[in-house]
């Protein structure tokens, strides 16, 4: 009787129930652009049209797609050990450090292939350094998770202020960034892969970091599911007690899973500064590491969901751009409105539907009894 | 299989109607594809003790949740005193003038016995009337029904059983005619037991309908005039509890026949494998648990340990498994220390050979939410036999609960599950599979048989027995005093982190209560 709402089938928990979310945080959604004097359906098609319309509008959304695989990889990580991990903002913001020393030091003498593996090196490293603070102030002195990674979001910002400029940006230069890359510094677009569907990914930045994070969501399956340490992860998540009893040290998990997830995290700062600007500037996050939360959130912190969850919040990035360029009246915060109800009901009133979903499920299946029988007591 | 009435009807034709408190008639209730109660019909009479059996899940605690209010059936008729009434919350439970005494107490801790019985029952906003008026109330029912408490004393100070009495005093304050208690004897000694039997007793003398629910064969024969049983959602018998027997009810209840005697040999004791040596153990808030206990475990030998739940059992099985830091003694392992003040690791003593079925199943033997086969390895996840480097080999996890799913008959047969699926037993099956099956020297269990259907513990009890056969060492807590007396070849019983006794486990019932309520032990500790 623990859980009075019987187990759903698999399709409806992961496919049915996430679908009724959505659909109902774009009709809330679609109100608020009601309110606002506007024709919703016009909004909607703006937003498809501009996320999907051409091979440039999808290779934006795939390259916003790209930096959300890998914060909400990092949120997710952290959340099968039962850490909420909020610092992934400040993780990817530091880890742009390790982008940005190693094509300082190399970009001029060699190609990008041999650059883009130190970048991924360095980046991980220092975003995992990042996480690994609160990681151990947890672990060893009880400090609690939340509260130091959001302190910690505060510190690094404060750091890169410093560094853009005081330290890492050219003499002379007015501008809070590093110099630009050469050659070896930028990484080459995905166009070959739009390509062979036809498309042409015009200026859009979608480039082989893209390819990364997809490996990045493989290994991180591989190591939740399918490794000794994931399956310790997942004990303390589920069960701090249970790890005790199995002996299983919560002060190494605490520490090692938060500089997993702070590499992740970091990883992030490859895709804007190695794949867009080509130097590393001010503010380059953009607030990408809390929607890490609501995509791993959305995609159940599952490296299947949060893919396709990435991609819908790259949609509305991009699409909502496409809107607030098409109709004047609805401004870019009205994006950020339509993207706080997808998190809303898609992650915060996540189980609102699952009563009634289940007792439809029950209705269904009284009528086919014989099934039902045997789950019975 | 057992015939299984037609109970309500038929009940209700030669009852005359004016006799009966309660009449369900075809309650039904499903959460979601859980059926948890079928068209069930039940009359209880007044002024009688109608006792509920049932194992767990059979859905007892569903119907009476139903009757107090907290749930509402989906179908059928509830009728109090000939009228078909609605029960939307306790509240209008109370009006019609039910009580229910809960398996936890509901109690605030720091307010006083009055308080706490006239909470939510002010006749005032003002509290100083209310509370004069409910002392002068609660001294009558206290007259009326024997039910001595004195009045100001906190709830905190008091023990388990007056406690128990303060959450009945609340039911009659609030003028209840039908009494619901749910499984009442857990929390209390064997005396403390009888003593509730005779408070029964008297508020059925004096009118009063009292409705049982256990699912303790022993209790339903010793105080109900009448006994229903349920069995998977479904009222299947209901009988006089003089024209039934222990063996009868325990068939209803399972659906086939049980064997409730454990049979077992003698205990032939050899090396001491286990040695305990002046623990003592404080819980978080720095109050003593376990008291400088001593004791020794021998290959060969099952060591009970008797005690009312709260007595510093849980502590120090948590310190001997390496769980809980102790504060001072020693422990020995085969001869060689376990840092029980220290580092004692877990994985580091299981792998010299101690094996610990935790008495919390849900929260420390099992991860709910793992698949059966994942909580098969839970704690040898180490072991090479399972891993691939630092893969996990899943193919050898898979077959490994395969074996040990046939081995303990675990059901459903299905290692890729999730475990809260599986029903108390099953669960506990999957924990004595991972920990009997490694072949330990000690084996240290806490509660084998906690929420567990009556045919798994028949199963269980027999493993159990047999892993003394193989010459392991065998310590087991257990709040059920019938259960470490059928299995334990000696008996020490715990109070208030003390070992205040050890017994033969022909020591009568009796002897070992007195000692449980920590009676006998004083006197002894004293000489």
């Amino acid at each position: 009787m623990s859980n009075p709402y019987a187990k759903l089938p698999a399709w409806a928990e992961y496919g049915l129930i996430p679908l009724i979310n959505l659909v109902v945080a774009f009709l809330v959604a679609g109100l608020v652009v009601l309110l606002v004097g506007e024709n919703p359906l016009k909004a909607a098609y703006h937003m498809i049209n501009g996320a999907f319309g051409r091979g440039e509008y999808i290779g934006f959304t795939l390259y916003y797609a790209t930096t959300f695989i890998f914060t909400g990889l990092s949120v997710a990580v952290a959340f099968h050990a039962g850490l909420f991990n909020i610092g992934s903002e400040g993780q990817a913001y530091i880890g742009g450090i390790g982008v940005a020393l190693a094509c300082l030091w190399l970009d001029k003498t060699m190609p990008w292939f041999i650059v883009f593996p130190v970048a991924i090196i360095g980046s991980a490293a220092f975003g995992a350094l990042w996480a690994f603070l609160p990681g151990w102030l947890q672990a060893k002195r009880g400090s609690h998770i939340v509260i130091t990674t959001i302190m910690f979001n505060f510190i690094a910002s404060s750091i890169m202020v410093y560094l853009l400029t005081k330290v890492m940006k050219p003499l002379g230069s007015m501008a809070t960034q590093t110099r630009t890359f050469e050659a070896g510094g930028q990484l080459p677009k995905l166009d070959w892969l739009l390509g062979i569907f036809g498309l042409n990914v015009g200026n859009a930045p979608f480039n082989v970091s893209f390819l990364l994070a997809l490996f990045a969501a493989f290994a991180v399956w591989v190591l939740i599911w399918r490794t000794r340490f994931g399956f310790e992860m997942r004990t303390m998540g589920h069960s701090p007690s249970a790890a005790r009893y199995a002996g299983i040290s919560e002060t190494r998990i605490t520490i090692i899973v938060m500089m997993i997830s702070g590499g992740l995290a970091g990883l992030m700062a490859l895709n804007p500064i190695m794949g867009e600007q080509f130097r590393m500037q001010l503010d380059f996050v953009q607030g990408a590491g809390f929607v890490g939360i609501a995509v791993a959130l959305m995609g159940r912190s599952h490296p299947a969901g949060i893919i396709p969850a990435a991609i819908l919040f790259g949609m509305l990035y991009q699409g909502g751009a496409e809107i607030a360029f098409e109709m004047p009246s609805i401004s870019r915060d009205m994006i950020v409105i339509i993207q706080g109800l997808v998190i809303l009901f898609a992650g915060a009133l996540e189980n609102m539907f699952r009563p009634a979903i289940g007792r439809a499920f029950a209705a269904i299946g009284s009528r086919s009894s014989a099934a039902a029988q045997t789950r019975g007591a | 299989m057992v015939n299984t009435d037609e109970t309500g009807p038929t009940w209700g034709t030669w009852v005359n109607m004016s006799d009966i408190a309660i009449e369900l008639r075809g309650i039904d209730k499903s959460f979601g594809l859980v059926h948890a109660n079928r068209n069930i019909n039940l009359t209880v009479r007044k002024g009688t003790i109608h006792g509920i059996i049932g194992e767990n899940g059979a859905g007892k605690s569903t119907l009476m949740s139903i009757l107090y209010g907290f749930y509402q059936a989906d179908s059928g008729d509830i009728v109090v005193d000939g009228n078909v009434v609605t029960i939307k919350d306790p509240n209008a439970a109370i009006a019609h003038g039910i009580g229910m005494v809960h398996q936890h107490f509901m109690l605030v801790e720091n307010f006083t016995v009055l308080e706490n019985v006239m909470l939510g029952a002010e006749d005032s906003q003002i509290l100083n009337t209310s509370i004069s008026k409910a002392r002068v109330e609660l001294k009558r029912l206290e007259k009326e029904y024997a039910l001595e408490v004195n009045p100001d004393a906190l709830i905190e100070e008091l023990p388990v059983g007056l406690q128990q009495r303060v959450e009945i005093l609340k039911a009659l304050y609030r003028k209840a005619d039908i009494l619901i208690l749910d499984e009442p004897t857990g929390v209390l000694t064997p005396a403390e037991a009888d003593h509730l039997f005779r408070i029964l007793g008297q508020l059925k003398d004096q009118g009063k309908t009292i409705i049982f629910i256990t699912h303790k064969l022993r209790e339903i024969m010793a105080i109900t005039d009448e006994v229903s049983v349920m069995r998977r959602g479904e009222m299947v018998a209901t009988r006089k509890t003089n024209e039934t027997s222990v063996e009868e009810l325990a068939e209803l209840m399972v659906g086939r026949r049980v064997l409730l005697r454990v049979d077992k040999g003698e205990a032939n004791p050899g090396d001491v494998k286990l040695s305990v040596e002046n623990l003592t153990v404080r819980d978080g808030r720095g109050v003593t648990m376990v008291d400088n206990v001593s004791f020794n475990l021998r290959a060969g030998e099952i060591l009970g340990i008797a005690g009312v739940a709260g007595n510093g059992q849980s502590e120090l099985l948590e310190a001997i498994s390496g769980i809980r830091k102790a504060v001072s003694g020693s422990v020995l392992l085969n001869g060689k220390p376990i840092d029980v003040t220290g580092h004692a690791d877990p994985r580091d003593l299981r792998d010299r050979g101690l094996a610990h079925v935790p008495e919390d199943r849900h929260h420390v033997g099992l991860v709910l939410k793992f698949e059966e086969a994942e909580n098969g390895i839970l704690g040898y996840h180490h072991d090479k036999r399972y891993l691939n480097g630092v893969f996990l080999n899943t193919k050898a996890i898979q077959a490994d609960a395969e074996e040990k799913i046939k081995k303990y008959d675990i059901r459903p047969p299905n290692p890729r599950l999730k475990t809260a699926n599986f029903s108390g037993g099953n669960q506990q099956k999957i924990v004595l599979a991972r920990e009997m099956e490694r072949g330990p020297d000690v084996l240290i269990i806490g509660q084998p048989t906690r929420g567990v259907d009556v045919g798994a513990i028949e199963f269980i009890h027999k493993r159990i027995i047999e892993m003394r056969d193989q010459g392991k060492a065998v310590l087991l807590v257990s709040v059920e005093l019938d259960e470490i007396r059928a299995l334990s070849d000696r008996i020490i019983v715990m109070f208030a982190g003390r070992v205040v006794g050890e017994r033969d486990p022909d020591a009568t019932e009796g002897e070992l209560g007195l000692l449980m309520a920590g009676v006998e032990g004083r006197k002894e500790a004293a000489e």
